[in-house]
Formats: C-alpha cells, sequence, structure tokens
C-alpha cells in the first residue's frame, strides 16, 4: 500500500470516492503492478482527483477528453496499464462522443466511472444519469430528461467489458478492476457511489437496500445482459453484466506489430519516400 | 528567350483534373523544367468547376501567372471563364464531340479526343488522349509520357499501360498534325533532375523524417492530405495515423501520445481549430509538447471548404485560454514546409510547447518542382532524460532557470512516475491552490518564450537592405511577393521583400528592416492585414498599409504589382 501512498485527498468526509480509491489501490496491488507500469489517466470532477490521491504515472486532463488521452498514451506504449477515471458528468455527458468511439476502438483501457448521478464538483446539478424529477438548484422542478443507462448502452455497443461496482462493496469493486484490468480489450466498469453531501435521493442506505452481486449470470450471453443492464429501481445488480472476445485495438494496429512505438522513435530513412516524387 | 508557359486543364469535379495535370506535370519537371502547379477545386464530388494549372519554365517559377498559354477545356464552363486569360499565340484544346459545340475563332484547335480514347480502348482514357495533344501542342518529345503513363498505371496491369500509351499517342500526333497555330518554342529546360512534390506531401514526409510517429485527425479540406499520406506508410515506418471521432479526440489523442514518449501530430482547417482550443490549452499547462498544422481556408463557420486564406494567424496565437508560451511557423512552399516541421517538432519538444504549422490551401494542394530535399539538414533534438538520469524522486515540471524541467516519459527507468496535471500543479505535478506555487509555475512556463524565440531564426530579406518599397509577407504567399519584387524592380520600383517564416514570437530584425525601407505595406490574404497588427502590436511600428486578398483565390504576382504600383500613385 505503501508504495501507492499520495496526497491528502480532497473529498468530503464519507465521500464514496475514498472506498474506490481503496479498491484500485487493492486491485493493482493484488495483480502485483508497480506504480511505474500504471498509467492513470483522468479528467475533471472530484472523480478525476483520484490519481493525485495514490501515485502512479498520471495525466490528469480536461473535462470529458480521458478516453482520447488514455487511447493515445495507450498506442505510443502498450505495455502500460492505462486506467481512465471519470465520472458520470464527465464521461456520460462532455465526454459521450469519445465513449461511443472509445468502445468501437476496443483499445485496451480500463474506464472507472465514478456514477454518483450528480455534479459534486460545481456543487449539486443534474448529471446525466440523475433519476426523473430528482430536484436541483438549477432544476427546481425536478430533472425532465430521461437518464443515461451507462450499461445498455454500452452492450448496445458490444462493448469488450462491462461491468458495474458499488463503492460500499469494497471487496466486490476490487475484483470488478482486477477483472477489467485482466480484460484485453476495452472494459467498462460503472462505479455507484453516493455523493453524501449533493445527491440526497440515492444514499448508501438507498443503494444497500437495492444492489445485489449477480450470481448464475452467463456475461456472455448479450441477452442475458440486455436483461441485467435494463434492471433498475427496486433491485441493482452488480457484477460483470456483459463480455465478449472481440480482438483488442492494439494487435490490429499495423504500426505496433514490430513492438512499442515509444521504443521506435527515431530517423527512419525516407529515401523511397523521396525517390518517389522524382 | 525564357520559356515560360502555363497550360490550364478546366472541367468539372469528377472528371480526372487532377491526375492528367499531375501526369503532364510530372512529365515537364522530368523534361528538365521548373514547374508550380496549382490547383482550384469546389466543394463537391461531381460537376461545378475546377481547374489544376500547370506553370512551366527554365527558371525558377513559385506562382502562378495571370495568362494561359494552352486550355484544356474538358467543358464549355472552361471555356466561358477563361478564354479571356489567353496569351497572345494561346490555344485552346477541345473536343467539339464531347463538349457538343463547335468553335470557328483560329485559338481553337479541335480534337477528337473521346473517339481517339475509343479507338484506343475507352473513353475514360480522354484524358490521356489530352495529355499526349499538350504535348503535341508544344512538340515535346513523348518518351517521357510513355514512362509516366507505365509508372502510373503498372498496378493496373500491361494492357491499361498498353492502351494509355496508344491513347496518348494518338493525341499527341493528332495535335502535332493538325495544330498549324500552335508557336510554342521548348528549349528542353536545363536537364537537372527535379521532384515534383506539394505543400501536404512535404508536411507528411517532413514529420516522418522527423521521427513523427502519431498522428490523429479528423478529416478537413485542405488538411486531409497529410493524414492520409502517413497512413499509407503507416507500416512501413510504424505510424499510428489515426482518425478521431473528432477534432477534440484528435488533439487529445495526440497529448497523450506524446506525453507517452512519442513525438505526436494533428492537422486540421479552422473549423475543426475551434473544436482543438482546450487541447492546446491543456498542452500548454502540462507542458506537453505537440506540432499542430493549421491548414487554412476562408472562414468564418464553414467558409469555402476548398479555397485559400490566411486568416488564423491571429487565432493560432490567442488559441487556447491562458497564458502559455508557443512558436508559430509557416512555411512559404513545399521545400520550405518539409524542413519547417522538423524544426517544429524539434522546437516542440526542447520546450514543451505547442508549435503551430500554418499551412493553407495554396500550400497544400499545390506542387512545386524542387531540386532535392536533404533529410539529414534538420537533426532530431527532443530534449528527452536518459534512462540513467530519472530516479525515483522525479519532477516533472521541476522550476529550472530555462524553465525547462527535465523531461522523462510514464514506464521509463524503474520506479519514477510522471505526473501532470491541467489543473495548477507543484513540481511533482500535483493539483495544487497555493498562490506562490502558482506565481512560480506560471513564470517558469512564461518563461520558456525566450528560448523559443532564440530558436527563431532571422528574417531573411530578399533585395536592397534599404528599399524604397518594403513587402512584408508570411507563409504561402512567398512566391508571387518574390516574383512581384523581381517584376517591379524591373519597373525601376526600388523593392525589397522581408518574409516571414517563422512568424512568432517575432524577430526583433523585423523592426530593424522595417526601419531602413522607405514605405513597408504586408501582403496577406486576409482582411484584416493581421500580420500587420501583429507587427505593430509587437514594434509599436505603424506600417503603410496591408495588401490584402479575401476572395479565396491565391495572389498572382501581378495582382501585387498593379497593387504597389496604385498604392503609389494613388
Amino acid at each position: 500500500m505503501d508504495d501507492y501512498r499520495g496526497q491528502e485527498p480532497a473529498w468530503c468526509p464519507g465521500c464514496g470516492n475514498f472506498q474506490i480509491l481503496t479498491a484500485v489501490k487493492q486491485a493493482l496491488i493484488e495483480l502485483g503492478l508497480m506504480p511505474h507500469q500504471v498509467l492513470l489517466v483522468s479528467g475533471i470532477g472530484q472523480s478525476s482527483k483520484l490519481p493525485h490521491y495514490m501515485r502512479c504515472n498520471t495525466f490528469n486532463g480536461l473535462h470529458g477528453r480521458t478516453l482520447p488521452v488514455a487511447t493515445g498514451a495507450k498506442l505510443a506504449n502498450h505495455e502500460l496499464v492505462v486506467i481512465a477515471v471519470a465520472g458520470d458528468g464527465d464521461c456520460y455527458g462532455e465526454g459521450g462522443n469519445h465513449l461511443i468511439h472509445t468502445i468501437r476502438r476496443n483499445i485496451d483501457i480500463t474506464l472507472l466511472v465514478h456514477n454518483n448521478q450528480i455534479y459534486g464538483l460545481t456543487k449539486g446539478q443534474a448529471s446525466p444519469t440523475s433519476d426523473a424529477g430528482m430536484v436541483t438548484k438549477l432544476q427546481p422542478h425536478g430533472v425532465v430528461l430521461s437518464p443515461f443507462n451507462p450499461i445498455a448502452f454500452a452492450v448496445s455497443m458490444d462493448a469488450g467489458f462491462v461491468a458495474r461496482g458499488f463503492s460500499g462493496d469494497i471487496p466486490h469493486l476490487t475484483e470488478m478492476i482486477k477483472e477489467g484490468i485482466g480484460h484485453r480489450g476495452f472494459s467498462m466498469i460503472d462505479i455507484l457511489q453516493p455523493c453524501v453531501t449533493f445527491n440526497k435521493l440515492n444514499t448508501y442506505a438507498w443503494y444497500r437496500e437495492r444492489v445485489y452481486r449477480l450470481s448464475d449470470h452467463d456475461p456472455y450471453d448479450r441477452r442475458l445482459a440486455f436483461e441485467r443492464a435494463l434492471e433498475w429501481g427496486e433491485r441493482i445488480p452488480i457484477g460483470v453484466i456483459y463480455r465478449n472476445h472481440r480482438p483488442a485495438f492494439e494487435g490490429l494496429v499495423p504500426a505496433l506489430k514490430k513492438g512499442l512505438l515509444v521504443e521506435d522513435a527515431g530517423r527512419p530513412p525516407i529515401d523511397t519516400l523521396l525517390n518517389q516524387l522524382y | 528567350m525564357v520559356v515560360d508557359y502555363t497550360i490550364k486543364i478546366g472541367g468539372e469535379a469528377g472528371q480526372g483534373l487532377q491526375t492528367i495535370g499531375y501526369i503532364l506535370a510530372r512529365v515537364l519537371v522530368r523534361a528538365g523544367y521548373h514547374v508550380f502547379a496549382n490547383q482550384d477545386y469546389e466543394s463537391r464530388i461531381r460537376g461545378g468547376h475546377n481547374f489544376f494549372q500547370i506553370r512551366f519554365s527554365d527558371k525558377r517559377v513559385l506562382s502562378a501567372s495571370e495568362g494561359v498559354d494552352i486550355l484544356v477545356a474538358l467543358d464549355r464552363a472552361s471555356i466561358e471563364r477563361h478564354r479571356g486569360e489567353l496569351t497572345g499565340d494561346g490555344m485552346i484544346l477541345y473536343d467539339p464531340d464531347s463538349l457538343k459545340v463547335r468553335y470557328r475563332e483560329p485559338f481553337f484547335l479541335d480534337v477528337p479526343m473521346q473517339a481517339l480514347a475509343i479507338d484506343a480502348g475507352g473513353r475514360v482514357m480522354m484524358n490521356t488522349v489530352a495529355v499526349g495533344a499538350v504535348l503535341g501542342m508544344l512538340n515535346h518529345d513523348f518518351g517521357i509520357l510513355e514512362d509516366v503513363l507505365k509508372e502510373t498505371f503498372m498496378k493496373k496491369g500491361t494492357e491499361v499501360v498498353e492502351n494509355n500509351i496508344k491513347a496518348g499517342r494518338s493525341g499527341y500526333e493528332y495535335a502535332k498534325e493538325n495544330c498549324r497555330r500552335c508557336v510554342f518554342v521548348l528549349s528542353g529546360g536545363d536537364g537537372r533532375r527535379r521532384m515534383l512534390i506539394s505543400g501536404n506531401e512535404a508536411l507528411a514526409i517532413g514529420a516522418i523524417n522527423a521521427g513523427c510517429r502519431f498522428i490523429s485527425a479528423y478529416p478537413m479540406t485542405p488538411s486531409t492530405g497529410i493524414i492520409t499520406y502517413m497512413a499509407s506508410k503507416a507500416e512501413e515506418f510504424s505510424i499510428v495515423a489515426e482518425q478521431a471521432e473528432d477534432e477534440i479526440a484528435a488533439i487529445n489523442m495526440a497529448i497523450g501520445a506524446s506525453f507517452a514518449g512519442v513525438r505526436a501530430m494533428t492537422a486540421t482547417s479552422g473549423g475543426g481549430f475551434c473544436l482543438m482550443t482546450e487541447g492546446v490549452s491543456l498542452a500548454g499547462m502540462t507542458e506537453t509538447p505537440i506540432v499542430i498544422v493549421l491548414a487554412q481556408r476562408p472562414g468564418p463557420a464553414t467558409g469555402l471548404p476548398t479555397r485559400t486564406e490566411q486568416g488564423e494567424l491571429f487565432f493560432s496565437l490567442f488559441s487556447g485560454h491562458g497564458e502559455f508560451p508557443r512558436a508559430i511557423l509557416a512555411p512559404r512552399d513545399a521545400e520550405d514546409a518539409f524542413y519547417t516541421i522538423q524544426k517544429a517538432f524539434n522546437i516542440a519538444e526542447k520546450y514543451q510547447s505547442v508549435v503551430f504549422v500554418m499551412s493553407d490551401q495554396h500550400l497544400a494542394d499545390s506542387y512545386w518542382s524542387v531540386d532535392g530535399l536533404d533529410p539529414q539538414r534538420i537533426g532530431i533534438e527532443r530534449g528527452l532524460l536518459q534512462d540513467d538520469e530519472v530516479s525515483e524522486g522525479y519532477l516533472r515540471h521541476r522550476i529550472t532557470e530555462t524553465g525547462v524541467s527535465p523531461r522523462a516519459i510514464p514506464g521509463q527507468a524503474g520506479k519514477a512516475v510522471v505526473v501532470t496535471d491541467s489543473d495548477e500543479h507543484d513540481e511533482e505535478g500535483h493539483i495544487i491552490e497555493d498562490a506562490a506555487m502558482r506565481k512560480a509555475m506560471v513564470e517558469k512556463r512564461m518563461k520558456k518564450q525566450e528560448g523559443i524565440a532564440s530558436e527563431i531564426s532571422i528574417p531573411a530579406l530578399y533585395g536592397d537592405e534599404r528599399p524604397d518599397i518594403l513587402l512584408i509577407g508570411w507563409g504561402s504567399t512567398h512566391g508571387a511577393i518574390i516574383e512581384a519584387v523581381d517584376i517591379l524592380n524591373k519597373k525601376g520600383v526600388n523593392t525589397s521583400m522581408l518574409h516571414l517564416n517563422e512568424i512568432w514570437p517575432l524577430h526583433p530584425k523585423v523592426a530593424d528592416i522595417i526601419h531602413g525601407a522607405g514605405t513597408a505595406y504586408t501582403v496577406e490574404n486576409n482582411f484584416t492585414g493581421q500580420l500587420g497588427r501583429l507587427i505593430r502590436m509587437e514594434t509599436g511600428l505603424d506600417l503603410k498599409g496591408s495588401i490584402t486578398r479575401y476572395d479565396g483565390r491565391p495572389f498572382t504576382a501581378g495582382e501585387i504589382v498593379r497593387r504597389v504600383e496604385d498604392a503609389i500613385n494613388g
């Protein structure tokens, strides 16, 4: 754990982010990974401060842009374990287009979405996953938009690995993160996380009443995965909801066949290119 | 006598103008001439009116001329639009059958191109007949065309090659026999071997030579040719050429790749660059090297997608929120583009900064004959730490005297980790709020501007050191301005040119040169005279004015001469 010790967190006491941080560290330790082998890319939001509170290679970029930065870094050095950390506003709102296309690319990145169904950093506005009817200062008459269902979306996109975790269940979440990192290709883990300051609706108690660990579920069966993806309300499943064997993007990029891009960075002979112009 | 002829091929989109224009230009380069070729096309796949114009000479030519010696008209519109450009001995080559019209004036040469093509094996070879006919009109040797056709169609098999040669020859012989009015005199060029290269090709090959291994971009005219070229060489040169989902992703991917240690770039045009500006700022804050080719076209908004303009000098200079250093380079032609983009990568990595390479449609799509390109002229300076220089307590944003922090990459040398943040950060790269550290970091980043400034070459003056008239330009207007300067001097107007291919930071010598001149104007493909304003901002010097053009078309030397004369007399 000491290898991964970082700065003092500036989150609210009781925030679900603390539990996610613990699970991330625990997963990396259990996988035997050292900080210098891992790159955490984050965006903007309370979730995205996570890399600062541990120790590993870090690129804390812009709101919504976690996935493209992670994609570029992974292509440059595909030996790095690249983990993208984002929030529901960051990834499902601002960066929605990147999510669509990162799923299509199926690059070997593990995406952790801290989904607290609210905007924390900007102090309590609705997020793409806020339940309809939720009242906030900016939505005084309640949220009118239908909530985004990230799990059903990812399954419909045929994402390589789709899981849901709950910050209140650290051992289970640790397993999800380990499986996600182990999956060759893009893995998305939506993590239900209470916001103790702004979300008075989806509290620890609210989640604890509903969340259950999936068992006897075949994640390779897309039809069943859809059924679990649509389950929300009385009962909310957590676990690996869907996975498949789509080949990872890195293996399909011709330039990476010879090795790491970063190790092949010198001046190539361009005589053939110049000769073609005469 | 100096050979200096212009051939204009006009027609609709989809008629293959680019292919015949390129084949003809190659033939003329191989024959030993200097060639400049530019393209004018509409934003459509079929129809409309496009042209490909080739100027060739036995002296160096750098821009398009206003007169046309041979107009190859593949449609009627070409004749109506361009007949006024014909020179005294100029001729129009057309096919009365396919245009369904017959012109009686003596400067028309009727060539049954369609019929000759069908005889040779198919209507599709009309263009080859046209190329042959042009060479016949010029009374030029046919052999080189035969070689170029072989190379062009080799992949399609010997039958296609043979048929094309047959088509070319029939056009050649027909024109040679029937063009009694053709009085073109050729010299055979100077016999030197030259290459023919476009701006986009030069930028792509220059980037490859600089060791760039990553380009992410979203297709946008006129920049697309760069990533397309690099994608075609991706396997051979281990380049990742990724079409991003949007320009935001494009720049962020390139930043991610650069952070992880490879030379990375993106290329776009104004509208796409609008989306990239947050990434420019991100690169500034995280001190991640990035090269951005900004291929300008007329705006605002979608503007004229396939035309040229220099409207984004200020946009690149002020793009991205917050204050951080940058460099702006603006190659004058394809040869310069090859070297300039290599320098851009060096500045970007040495100063961990954003470097712009300003292109435009005129540079991107035009072709120049070039004596040769030297792959070793610009070295690769990466400014990276060696493995044994990286230790566990590594600080990515260490404050140094030059402002440049020693740069390591993730995964390098064992236990060190590399941390950076778009938030203000400490030396290690972690988020902070502290006022003193904020101040120190701003000063550290801005300090790099001095280092960048030291990389800017002394601007070259063309002509007298103390001229009556000084024309100041940047980027792709170079060729037209330099030819205008020659014409004006011949007319007795003492004129020099100051051309900036490295604009920002502005070199202090610019002010000295302006002080030494009588009257100074900028010549710019925009409305507001942005370089003139930039010079005033930096030096306090008020220029006499700007000679501007903003109709989406490039300057010609003739136009600049007239505008200068008007200014003097007016």
